[in-house]
C-alpha cells in the first residue's frame, strides 16, 4: 500500500481518538477529502519541480505511535538551549512529554493544542484562530489539518511577554522502525504582545522519519514575533515544514530558518499582509554536504499598501547536495508603496552540487519598490590566497570565508546564546574549530 | 636568508618571470623596480607561494630551505610576509578576530598553545599603537570599505603582528597620501631589524625616501636588468626606465 492510501485509511482509525463531534471535525473531514482528492505534489507541479517525495512515499511509515517513549533529559540536553532558561514543548514520537517539558498558564498560554482542541476554554479561540490562514488548497497542509490533533499551543494576550523564549521539541525515537509525524502548531499574539520561538526537529534514530508540519502563526497589531528553526537533523529525517503567517498592521514578524541537516527539507513559508506599516522578515542559512537537499519556497502576500518584506538567504552546498529557492512576492494593485526586497546568494563548493533559484515577482500596483538578486558563484580564489598568506590554513581559510558569506544572516538573531550556538553548528558543519568565538 | 635562483614563472601558459637572480640577507632592505607588466608583483606572489603561478625553473629558498613544495600557509609559519597590492575585502570577520586566527593558526603550526587573550589584546594594543591606528578600527570588518590608505596601514599592522623574517611590500605606496605614507613608512622602519628583511616594490623613488634600502633592482620583462645602490632609483626617477630597457635590448 503505497503512503497515500495508507494515509486515507489510517483517517477511520484516527477518528477513534478524537472528538468527531467538535467543530473542528469538519475541517479535519473536509481536509482529508482534498487530500484525497490532490494525493501527494508531484514533480510535475511548478512548485514541486525540483523536489521529489516518490521515494519517501515507498516508506513504510508507522502514521501512529503505539506507545509511549521515554526519554532521558541527560541524553537530549545538547539539543535545547540549554544554556538559558525557556519554556519547554517537548513531543517524543509525537506524543506530548511533561516530563521534558514546561508549560505555562501565567498570563500566557504556552502548552497543548491537543488541550486547545478539546478544552471548551479554548474552544472560542480556536474557531477564531485554527485553520485559518492554513491552506486549504495545498495537499500537504491539508494533509496535517486532516490529523491534527498534537503540537504547540501559545497564545499571548495584549500587551503581554512570556518572561523567557519558548523551545519546540519534536523527538522521533524510533523504537518502531519508519515513523511519520504530523505536528500542528497554534501561534496567536495579540496586540503588542511578543513572543520568541525555536522550533527543532530531531531525531535519534536511524530509522525514516517523516514530518509534516504546520505552523499557523497571527501576530495582531503592533505585535512582534521572532521565529527561529533549526534543522539540522539526520540523514534519515525528511522535514516539510509548512508555515502560515498572519500579519496585522505595525507588526514585526521574523522567521530564520537554519538548514544543515536532514535528508530532504521542504520549507514552505508563506506571510499575509494584512494591515498597513508591517515589515515581515525571512532569513536562512543553508549549509548542505553529502546527498542532503533543502527546498525553500517563499512567499509574500502584500495585500495593503505601506509594508516591507526582506528575505535573504544565504545557501553553501557541498557534495552532492541539492538546493532550491523559490521566492515569490505578489503586490496587489491597493498595495502602493510596498518596499519588497529579496537576495539569495550560493556558493558551490563542490561541482556535483546544485542550486535551483528563482525569484518570483507578481506586481500590480505601480508605486512600488521591489528588488531582488540572486547569485552562484564560487569562493573567491585571491581572498583565499590572503588568508593563507596569513598562515591561516587553506581548510579554515575556506571555513572563514564561507562564515563570513554567511555571517549578515546571524545578525539579526536577537538571543545571544541561540547566535552562539548557531555559530557552532555552522562551525561544526564546516568542519573547522576557527578558535575563536564567531 | 632569501634566495632566488633563476626563476622561471608562467600563468596559463605566458611566461612572466624569465630568470630572476635575488639574494637578500638579514638586516638589508631591498627594493624592486620596473614598469608596469614587469614582472614585480608576479614575484611577490611567487615568493608567497600563489599557486595560480607554476614555476617552471629554479628555486626559491628560505634560509636555505627549498619552497617549491611549501603552501602559503607553510610559508607564512616560516617568516614570509606579502603586504597585498590590493588588500581583499573580507565582511563578517573583524581586524582582531582576523589576527587572532592567522597568530594562533600559526602558533599551532609550531606546536604552540593559542596565545593568552590578555597578551593577545596588548600585543594589538602596542601595534595599532605603531601604526597609529584606531581602536574602533580594529571591530570593523577586514578591509571592508576601508580607503586606500586604510587598508595599507592595515597590511603593516598584519606584519607587525606577525613578524616576519622577510616582509614583500607590494606597492604599498599606492594610494596614500603623504601623511600615511609616513606612518606607513615609520612602521616598517620601526619593524626593521638585523635579524630580518624587506623587500619593497615601488614604480617611485618617493616610498624610498622613508624607506632607504641598501639595494635597488630594476626587473624588465621578467628579469632583473640592473642592480645598484639607492642611488640607482634616483637615476630612474631623473630618467624613467626607457633607458634601461634599451640597454635590456642590446
Amino acid at each position: 500500500m503505497d503512503l497515500k492510501d495508507k494515509l486515507i485509511s489510517s483517517f477511520m482509525a484516527f477518528e477513534d481518538n478524537v472528538d468527531v463531534e467538535h467543530p473542528v471535525h469538519d475541517v479535519r473531514t473536509e481536509a482529508i477529502k482534498n487530500f484525497e482528492h490532490k494525493g501527494f505534489p508531484s514533480k510535475k507541479e511548478e512548485a514541486w519541480k525540483y523536489t521529489s517525495l516518490n521515494s519517501l512515499q515507498k516508506i513504510d511509515f508507522s502514521i501512529f505511535p503505539k506507545q509511549e517513549n521515554a526519554i532521558e533529559y541527560k541524553d537530549v540536553k545538547k539539543y535545547f538551549i540549554h544554556e538559558i532558561d525557556t519554556y519547554k514543548i517537548v513531543f517524543i514520537d509525537g506524543v506530548y512529554s511533561s516530563h521534558l517539558s514546561e508549560t505555562t498558564h501565567d498570563g500566557v498560554d504556552i502548552c497543548l493544542m491537543s488541550s486547545a482542541l478539546t478544552k471548551p476554554m479554548y474552544k472560542q479561540i480556536i474557531d477564531v484562530y485554527f485553520n485559518k490562514v492554513a491552506s486549504n488548497d495545498e495537499s500537504l497542509t491539508t494533509l496535517n489539518t486532516a490529523f491534527s490533533r498534537e503540537g504547540a499551543y501559545i497564545y499571548i494576550p495584549k500587551n503581554k511577554m512570556p518572561k523567557k523564549p519558548v523551545e519546540i521539541l519534536h523527538f522521533a525515537t524510533g523504537n518502531e522502525a519508519s515513523i511519520m509525524l504530523q505536528p500542528r502548531n497554534l501561534i496567536i499574539v495579540e496586540e503588542n504582545a511578543e513572543v520568541q520561538i525555536i522550533e527543532r526537529h530531531q531525531s535519534l534514530t536511524s530509522n525514516d522519519v517523516l514530518t509534516n508540519s504546520v505552523t499557523e502563526i497571527f501576530a495582531a497589531e503592533s505585535a512582534i514575533v521572532d521565529y527561529y528553526k533549526i534543522q539540522n537533523d539526520t540523514a534519515n529525517a525528511s522535514l516539510i515544514d509548512n508555515t502560515y503567517v498572519d500579519q496585522k498592521g505595525k507588526s514585526h514578524v521574523k522567521v530564520h530558518t537554519f538548514s544543515f541537516g536532514g535528508k530532504l527539507t521542504r520549507n514552505n513559508l508563506n506571510f499575509f499582509q494584512n494591515g498597513e506599516f508591517m515589515d515581515s522578515t525571512m532569513k536562512g542559512v543553508t549549509i548542505l554536504g553529502e546527498k542532503q537537499h533543502v527546498d525553500h519556497h517563499t512567499l509574500v502576500h502584500h495585500i495593503e499598501p505601506n509594508c516591507e518584506s526582506h528575505q535573504d538567504y544565504k545557501g553553501i552546498y557541498g557534495d552532492s547536495s541539492t538546493g532550491v529557492f523559490n521566492g515569490k512576492i505578489i503586490v496587489d494593485k491597493i498595495a502602493q508603496k510596498t518596499n519588497a526586497f529579496q537576495q539569495n546568494n550560493n556558493i558551490l563548493v563542490s561541482d556535483k552540487a546544485t542550486i535551483n533559484t528563482k525569484p518570483q515577482l507578481e506586481i500590480f500596483a505601480d508605486d512600488v519598490k521591489c528588488s531582488h538578486g540572486c547569485t552562484i558563484g564560487q569562493l573567491d580564489e585571491e581572498a583565499l590566497f590572503y588568508l593563507q598568506s596569513r598562515g591561516i590554513p587553506k581548510k579554515e581559510a575556506r571555513a572563514l570565508l564561507m562564515y563570513a558569506f554567511a555571517n549578515n544572516v546571524l545578525e539579526s538573531v536577537r538571543i545571544p546564546e541561540l547566535k552562539t550556538r548557531i555559530n557552532k553548528l555552522i562551525a561544526k558543519k564546516l568542519g573547522v574549530n576557527l578558535g575563536f568565538d564567531l | 636568508m632569501l634566495i632566488i635562483k633563476d626563476l622561471h614563472a608562467q600563468v596559463e601558459d605566458k611566461e612572466i618571470l624569465k630568470g630572476i637572480n635575488l639574494k637578500v640577507n638579514a638586516g638589508e632592505v631591498h627594493a624592486i623596480m620596473g614598469p608596469n607588466g614587469s614582472g614585480k608583483s608576479t614575484l611577490a606572489s611567487v615568493i608567497a607561494g600563489k599557486e595560480e603561478f607554476e614555476v617552471t625553473k629554479g628555486s626559491v629558498s628560505l634560509e636555505g630551505e627549498d619552497l617549491e613544495e611549501v603552501s602559503p600557509e607553510e610559508r607564512a609559519h616560516k617568516g614570509v610576509f606579502l603586504s597585498f597590492q590590493y588588500p581583499v575585502e573580507i565582511p563578517g570577520v573583524s581586524v582582531t578576530n582576523f589576527m587572532k586566527t592567522a597568530i594562533n593558526e600559526t602558533r599551532k603550526a609550531k606546536g604552540l598553545e593559542d596565545m593568552p587573550a590578555n597578551e593577545m589584546l596588548k600585543l594589538i594594543r602596542d601595534k595599532s599603537e605603531l601604526l597609529e591606528i584606531d581602536r574602533k578600527f580594529l571591530s570593523r570588518s577586514l578591509n571592508q570599505g576601508f580607503s586606500g590608505g586604510e587598508k595599507k596601514r592595515n597590511e603593516i599592522f598584519q606584519m607587525a603582528m606577525l613578524e616576519p623574517k622577510v616582509a614583500i611590500l607590494d606597492e604599498t605606496d599606492s594610494g596614500l597620501d603623504i601623511d600615511a605614507l609616513r606612518i606607513v613608512a615609520n612602521g616598517v622602519n620601526k619593524l626593521k631589524s638585523k635579524d630580518n628583511a624587506v623587500i619593497v616594490i615601488t614604480h617611485y623613488q618617493r616610498l624610498l625616501d622613508y624607506i632607504v634600502p641598501d639595494f635597488v633592482h630594476v626587473i624588465h620583462d621578467g628579469k632583473i636588468v640592473k642592480s645598484g645602490t639607492k642611488e640607482l632609483a634616483l637615476e630612474l626617477e631623473e630618467k624613467g626606465y626607457d633607458w634601461l630597457k634599451q640597454e635590456a635590448a642590446v
